[in-house]
């Protein structure tokens, strides 16, 4: 796949430049993470998912929100023309899982998007300047680590209002907790090392210092949590979807897909049990993926 | 001589004594601190975040005088530091308003159906410790073989599968097709009246009436959610427990045994699983904190008139106060079961105990 020469310039002991040390330190991590394949397959999943996401239009055979013929096509069990059957309302489910990628797929980068950077803040300042502030922000941490998260999730919908945007935020409340420990405990380890000393030395104001040279140091640990916590995300979205607070009929959220399918699941098993094969397959390769990476980025906490 | 060194122990245990002393008043504020933030949290979801309260409590149809009503109910009159000041105040008395659902207080009806979620959750957790501890200590043992594969294998679709999906699952296959178990619900109506409910907990009370019908009938009906909710405790417990114990196995005290000639059996289940035990509590107690998160989803789908079907239910009808007293009573217990496990580790650790 790649060339002898290039191999070599990557792999050096001695590199010349910087990029070349960072390619090269890349491409080592990409080599220990390509041999670990239950990771490449989980990667695979995600890559999978995504594609789907993109290509959804032209993946799908049928419109997700609107059906066939009432009379003739509702309830249809799976076959050639319909992969995956069709609803009570004759539409056709492997489109609309196919379509529902995009829903969990946005519900996944937003909370990540979200929360991440808020774990971040909380956790880098009451790290580096300790003291009360320390006190007050890891007290805080603790209330929100205090309820179970669907539960925190639970009472934050039903005080917004159902719907997939607030289902995000709530999701995005209840998930930053864990990252903001995180980032203080990386935080201790960092802030009284002597490069940290010597850039408060040059002058280099407190934000400065956060920002640009602690947060970087943090983030690799943060990351693979994230990753290892995106399959709970999805999990915690999908029932938030199938108690009726997440996205709204006609959207076909895979959780709300459940749900709608639960009523008739004796009669017409497919309804309700092909959007759970799909939530299954997805967190699967979140979490196996979650997992290569905390192999090599993060060996210490190889259980 | 003798007179000046007793002193000095004398001292040396008060300074002790204080030091322990102030652990504890240190710990007794920690948890002050957790509850009121509990507080603090519950009234925020209830008062603040809402666009309007009082629609949140009483509907967007309530007429203008209801609205009116329910406005001065809920003290919006009043600043914000005194609306909670009544809050804290009212829920320390045990009083979490009325639901709008059910027309009682909140309390009562949490106290009526939280046996049948306690009940579920023990038999889940006994399940899970019962069958994870000896399956994770294999694991161990078997490290890199079948065994510890197919205990990898069960943890991933544990971590994996939503517990809903499942439930469905089960029910279409258990119930519906081969008929092993009885449906949703908690007990037959056949047999609701058959005995009193003393403990509320229908395994116990059937037993106390000598009521076997019944008790079959119980036990039938909590089957399959508590196997399913077994499940997903024991691919954690049994995760853990594997590398508790792969740990414990490293150490030298357990070469010296096998030196001396001890048994491999009872090097692993005497000695290594002993040691591995104490921070194996704390798992099993997070993991039974963690199913009251599961019986929410799990209570849905199998009818079962527990404390999750009486949140969802609460939910899907904006009964906003009854939402907020589950809430503040499952986050209690689980900070309550935190703690538990906290002072367990210390009385069974000596290590964590002197310092």
């Amino acid at each position: 796949m790649i060339g002898a020469a290039r191999r070599d310039w990557l792999l050096t002991e001695a590199p010349a430049s910087r990029r070349q040390a960072r390619l090269g330190q890349s491409y080592r991590l990409w080599m220990a993470f390509s041999r670990n394949r239950l990771a490449m397959v989980g990667l695979g999943i995600v890559l999978a998912l995504v594609a789907m996401a993109i290509f959804a239009d032209v993946i799908a055979p049928y419109d997700p929100l609107r059906g066939g013929g009432l009379r003739t096509a509702r309830l249809l069990p799976p076959s050639a023309e319909h992969l995956m059957g069709t609803d009570d309302q004759a539409r056709d489910i492997f489109s609309r899982i196919v379509h529902g990628s995009r829903i969990t797929l946005m519900v996944v980068a937003l909370v990540a998007v979200i929360a991440t950077p808020i774990g971040l803040l909380v956790g880098t300042c009451a790290g580096y300047f300790g003291g009360w502030v320390d006190t007050v922000l890891m007290r805080i941490t603790d209330v929100f680590l205090a309820f179970p998260r669907l539960i925190l999730a639970l009472a934050f919908v039903a005080a917004l209002g159902p719907g997939i945007e607030n289902a995000i935020i709530a999701i995005a409340i209840t998930s930053w907790p864990p990252y903001a420990r995180l980032a203080r405990a990386e935080t201790l380890t960092i802030r009284d090392t002597d490069h940290i000393a010597a850039i408060r030395l040059q002058g280099a104001s407190s934000a400065r210092i956060l920002w640009g040279h602690v947060t970087p140091l943090c983030l690799s640990s943060v990351i693979v949590r994230v990753t290892l916590d995106m399959a709970g995300i999805i999990l915690t979205a999908a029932g938030l979807g199938f108690l009726g607070l997440g996205a709204q009929p006609p959207q076909p959220e895979w959780g709300a897909m459940i749900a709608a399918g639960r009523g008739y699941i004796i009669d017409y098993w497919w309804v309700a049990t092909m959007p759970g094969i799909a939530i299954f397959v997805v967190s699967l390769g979140f979490n196996l993926l979650g997992d290569g990476l905390r192999d090599i980025l993060d060996p210490k906490a190889r259980t | 001589m003798s007179f000046i060194d007793r002193g000095g122990v004398q001292s040396h245990a008060l300074f002790h004594l204080r030091r322990r002393g102030w652990a504890v008043l240190r710990f007794a504020g920690q948890i002050t601190f957790t509850f009121f933030g509990l507080l603090l949290a519950t009234f925020l979801i209830g008062r603040v975040v809402p666009v309007d309260p009082v629609l949140a409590v009483v509907g967007d149809r309530a007429s203008q005088s209801t609205y009116d009503a329910a406005y001065i109910a809920l003290g919006l009159d009043k600043p914000l530091w005194e609306q909670f000041y009544l809050y804290t105040v009212r829920v320390l008395q045990g009083d979490f308003g009325q639901s709008f659902l059910t027309k009682r207080p909140i309390v009562e009806d949490i106290a009526r159906v939280f046996p049948a979620t306690l009940e579920l959750a023990t038999v889940a957790i006994l399940l899970g410790t019962l069958i994870g501890v000896p399956v994770g200590v294999l694991a161990a043992v078997r490290q890199g073989r079948l065994t510890d594969q197919i205990v990898r294998v069960l943890g991933l679709v544990g971590y994996s599968a939503p517990i809903f999906w499942l439930g469905l699952l089960g029910l279409l296959v258990f119930y519906a097709n081969l008929g092993w178990v009885a449906g949703p619900g908690r007990i037959d109506i056949a047999y609701e009246y058959n005995f009193t409910k003393v403990t509320g907990i229908l395994l116990i009370d059937t037993a106390i009436a000598g009521e076997w019908a019944a008790f079959g009938n119980v036990v039938s009906h909590l089957a399959l959610p508590a196997t399913l909710l077994g499940y997903f405790s024991m691919a954690y417990i049994s995760r853990m427990t594997r590398s508790f114990m792969l740990a414990e196995l490293a150490q030298e005290y357990v070469t010296t045994a096998r030196v001396k000639g001890v048994s491999e059996a009872r090097i692993i289940w005497g000695h290594a699983l002993r040691n591995a035990a104490v921070p194996l509590v704390t798992v099993i107690a997070l993991s039974y904190a963690s199913l009251l998160e599961g019986s929410v989803l799990t209570e849905t789908v199998f009818a079962w008139p527990g404390l999750g079907m009486y949140l969802t239910n609460s939910l899907q009808n904006a009964d906003m106060n009854a939402v907020l007293g589950c809430t503040l009573v499952i986050g209690a217990i689980f900070v309550g079961l935190n703690l538990l496990s906290d002072l367990l580790y210390a009385v069974l650790d000596p290590r964590v105990r002197r310092s």
